[in-house]
């Protein structure tokens, strides 16, 4: 089977998210479709699968044009996805999770399990996907919830499966296990469209490359003739730097000090188990680990945002366990959020306004009651300069600048005060491979002026390029202190996975 | 949103220079959301309001007189405009019902700016209202002293009534949209009971209606220089557009309004940028009581000269179509209640002209809310295309 998009156009007010876009995609190999946050990639797979209509082009399977009016029309022609967040009722087994919607049913429509559970066992043994047709999907971990997708998919029978960044949440071992499935699906004839912006992942496991760039399909690569730095250049259509340029860290006296720090998470599970961990100035300390291993509940923690339950926090020398974020704040501590649209911006309000979002109480930005606007507007200017903040100006909504940007107006924030210690939480998620590089330098900017750096990422490659010690955190406790020079990736991805404790010195 | 931050705007000069004042002022105009799908709103309100009028003269509907229909339509559309602006008699009757709506219309938007949900207006107002009646009948001296310590009560009791569901969702989660609307039930009861007790009951009455307000304790009136006493406009209306300014000059100019704007437009960046939820949800509902028990008080010490258990009516709730309809925003709502006023004051004369219902202007207004609640459906029919990131009016939903 051979699909192919033939000049896809899809506009949305004010955006060309797809512009004339071609792509073929053959039952039997793999194609990465890889490109930036932005580039299209998402909207050209939702109109792939029924779910948006082209204003223009075509989608033709084997020659025959395509009129695809819902995923449900997509399915039947053999159209798979499985989604960056998962479309699972944790409440139920595998087996009614898979079988949902296309129900074996009998007599007065009654669900018959055993049919179910033994069609779902024989897939899942055909594709060596090892499920338990009735275990509970709620319990099972991340990297098999995933494989349930898949199995959903192959269940209604899809010829071409479409993943939309299926290594987001896999841990370094899980995404190997994913590579493992995808060859195998592979050699049973479907063809794998693989959408990502890990470039590392799609010359590993794609037969192809299609690169796209501003909604546009900038070229087609074979991964045995292309490197990581020129897919890379590709993708954003200008020379750039992979790597970090920094000197070896020279650090001082201690800036942040965790002593025995307990802490609960919303559900009222120990989130974080007892954890001490020292950040001197001069450092940056990453903190590696798959999401959900208690990173989020140690930054609000450590940020006035939850109270902890016990032990103690300072910042050279002045202790803010229990202080509120605005005392954290006092206290010469910046916070880069992991959600820069939840937390980090008020994303209605002008960047103006966003620039002093942490700092409008206090001078030169207001007196008492009164905000003092011009001296904002010019604080905003200078930033938005300073920062090379891309926005039409500085009264333009946040919300309507990109990732990127959006991301260098909290960095210029919270970089132009004096700090301590900077707190960076997924500083470059989301952000364009331009705006990553520049972030990155700020942050090692920031460490060079004495700054204490707590990185928390859950992108090893982010941790291993900035951080001068590397911990690692699972299930709420540091399992690893690491520093940069003794370690590698595939080490800290044993201690990710919580293969391997290290022996507390 | 600021003078500078034009929801949809690309259109600001580059970094160089900040647009002039009048330019900035155009901008935040001029956008499809803050004003073209309001005035959509309304003219698909009037239209709808044709097929209305023409079902209410059912005997030439059944008969067939098209002709007829259709001038009864002009006529009824006429005459709601003349009673509402053509005539000296007509706009000081369309002030006089827009100055209550204002005030109550002020303390809905205060609330959803903070992303909150007001539906006390009716309960703040009863509240100050009765505050302001009894300084203004127990009181006696120069009016210059009487009026505003009247006025001064029935804000002070509509803070203090507006603070409990503030308190009440800060320190127990209640939500407030219950709180409110139990709390206007209990106003009403309480209002009724006071009404009946010695100290408010006029003598010889035994409705419960309270004493009347002394001569110079009562809001001056507008046009009592022409010593037309049939023109009741009162000063009620001049608080009522100070109080606009005051909403618009505390969202902008302090950083109380900033807060309660974050607040509003994204609770957790508030938190994170240090800002006290509890702190702001409390102050909003303060200030809402605030306006409210100002129209209370106007309504009291103004229009009507005493209290009776209805005299709040259902402002409290036209004002959240106020609000909703100018978005919250000061000018907007000054509009809105503009608006309002005038077809309320128009809906007498049609009705009395031309025998068309005053019920007409309960329907148009109905239908006003019910089309700016569904943009998409006005998009649709008008054919306007979405421009930016809709700003519609947010408050926590249910349960938040």
């Amino acid at each position: 089977m051979e699909l192919e998009l033939r000049g896809i156009t899809k506009r949305f007010p004010g955006v060309v998210a797809n512009d004339d876009v071609n792509l073929t995609i053959r039952t039997g190999e793999v194609l990465a479709l890889v490109g930036e946050n932005g580039a299209g990639k998402s909207t050209l797979m939702n109109i792939l699968y029924g779910l948006y209509h082209a204003d223009e082009g075509d989608i033709t399977i084997d020659g025959v044009t395509q009129r695809f009016e819902s995923p449900g029309d997509a399915i039947a022609a053999g159209i798979g996805m499985v989604h960056q967040h998962f479309m699972l009722v944790p409440v139920f087994t595998v087996a009614e999770n898979v079988v949902l919607g296309i129900e074996p049913t009998g007599f007065l429509g009654k669900l018959q399990r055993g049919t179910a559970n033994r069609q779902v066992e024989e897939f899942s043994e055909r594709y060596g996907l090892g499920l338990d047709p009735e275990a509970m999907v709620g319990d099972l971990p991340v990297g098999i919830q995933q494989r349930v997708e898949i199995l959903k998919v192959l269940f209604r029978e899809a010829k071409i499966v479409v993943f939309d960044e299926p290594t987001a949440v896999l841990t370094p071992q899980e995404i190997v296990e994913f590579f493992k499935i995808v060859e195998s699906l592979k050699e049973s004839g479907r063809g794998i469209v693989f959408i990502t912006h890990k470039l590392k992942e799609a010359l590993h496991v794609a037969d192809r490359i299609a690169v796209l760039r501003r909604g546009k399909t900038v070229g087609e690569a074979d991964p045995k003739d292309i490197d990581e730095l020129s897919l890379a250049e590709m993708m954003v259509g200008r020379a750039v730097q992979l790597t970090v340029d920094k000197a070896p860290a020279q650090p001082g006296d201690t800036t942040l000090a965790i002593k025995d720090l307990h802490v609960i998470g919303t559900d009222g599970r120990t989130q974080v188990d007892h954890i001490s961990l020292d950040v001197r100035a001069g450092e940056i300390v990453g903190v590696a680990g798959v999401q959900g291993n208690g990173q989020s509940e140690l930054v609000e923690a450590l940020t006035g945002l939850r109270m902890p339950i016990s032990g103690t926090v300072t910042v050279a020398g002045v202790d803010i366990t229990d202080a509120g974020p605005r005392e954290v704040h006092d206290a010469d501590v910046g916070h880069i959020p992991e959600d820069r649209q939840r937390e980090g911006l008020v994303g209605a309000f002008s960047v103006a306004e966003n620039m002093v979002l942490t700092d409008y109480h206090s001078e030169p930005f207001s007196s008492s009651y009164r905000m003092h606007w011009p001296v904002a507007y010019a604080k905003a200017e200078e930033l938005v300069e300073q920062y090379d903040v891309r926005t039409p100006s500085i009264a333009a909504a946040a919300g309507t600048l990109s990732g990127g940007n959006q991301q260098k107006v909290i960095v210029a924030r919270e970089l132009s005060r004096d700090l301590k210690l900077l707190i960076a939480s997924q500083p470059t998620r989301g952000v364009d491979v331009g705006s990553i590089e520049y972030i990155h330098a700020q942050i090692v900017k920031e460490r060079d002026a004495g700054v204490a750096v707590l990185l928390v990422s859950t992108e090893l490659d982010e941790v291993m390029a900035l951080a001068d010690r590397v911990v690692v955190m699972f299930r709420g406790r540091i399992v690893a202190n690491l520093a940069r020079g003794d370690t590698n990736h595939s080490e800290v991805g044993l201690y990710m996975a919580g293969a391997k404790e290290q022996e507390p010195a | 949103m600021t003078e500078l931050s034009s929801q949809t705007d690309p259109v600001v000069a580059p970094n160089a220079d900040r647009p002039n004042a009048f330019r900035r002022f155009v901008n935040q105009i001029d956008t499809t959301n803050a004003v073209v799908l309001p005035v959509l709103a309304f003219l698909s309100a009037l239209i709808v309001g044709t097929v209305v009028i023409a079902l209410s003269d059912i005997d030439q509907l059944r008969d067939g007189d098209i002709g007829g229909i259709i001038s009864t339509i002009i006529d009824a559309y006429v005459a709601l405009i003349q009673g509402a602006f053509l005539s000296l008699n007509g706009f000081n009757e369309t002030l006089v019902a827009m100055t209550p709506l204002l005030l109550a219309g002020l303390a809905v938007a205060i609330t959803f700016r903070a992303g909150l949900f007001n539906i006390g207006g009716t309960g703040q107002m009863l509240m100050g209202g009765m505050g302001a009646v009894f300084v203004g009948f127990t009181m006696s001296g120069p009016g210059i002293i009487q009026v505003p310590l009247a006025v001064l009560a029935g804000m002070t009791c509509g803070i203090l009534y507006g603070i409990i569901p503030g308190v009440l969702k800060a320190r127990a989660k209640v939500h407030e949209v219950i709180s409110t609307i139990m709390l206007n039930a209990i106003a009403a009861s309480f209002v009724l009971w006071l009404l009946k007790t010695d100290t408010f009951r006029r003598e010889g009455r035994q409705d419960p209606i309270s004493k009347l307000v002394n001569p110079q304790g009562r809001l001056p009136t507008l046009f009592g220089f022409l010593d037309r006493p049939e023109l009741r406009a009162h000063l009620g209306i001049v608080i009522a557009l100070s109080a606009a300014v005051f909403f618009w000059w505390l969202l902008e100019r302090t950083t109380l309004g900033f807060e309660i704007r974050a607040q509003g437009a994204n609770p957790d960046a508030a938190r994170y940028a240090g800002m006290r939820p509890g702190h702001l949800i409390i102050t909003s509902f303060a200030i809402a009581g605030a306006f409210a028990g100002l129209a209370g008080a106007s309504e009291v010490l103004g229009t009507q000269g005493r209290a009776t258990q209805s005299f709040a009516g259902s402002i409290g709730f036209d004002a959240i179509a106020v609000a909703l309809l100018g978005r919250s925003t000061p000018i907007g709502t000054v509009l809105a209640a503009f608006l309002f006023g005038a077809l309320q004051a128009g809906g007498q004369k049609m009705q009395v002209e031309t025998g068309v219902p005053v019920d007409l202007v309960l329907i148009l207004r109905a239908l006003i809310v019910l089309f700016i609640a569904a943009p998409q459906l006005m998009r649709a029919i008008w054919r306007v295309k979405a421009e930016g990131a809709a700003a519609a009016p947010s408050f926590g939903g249910w349960g938040s």
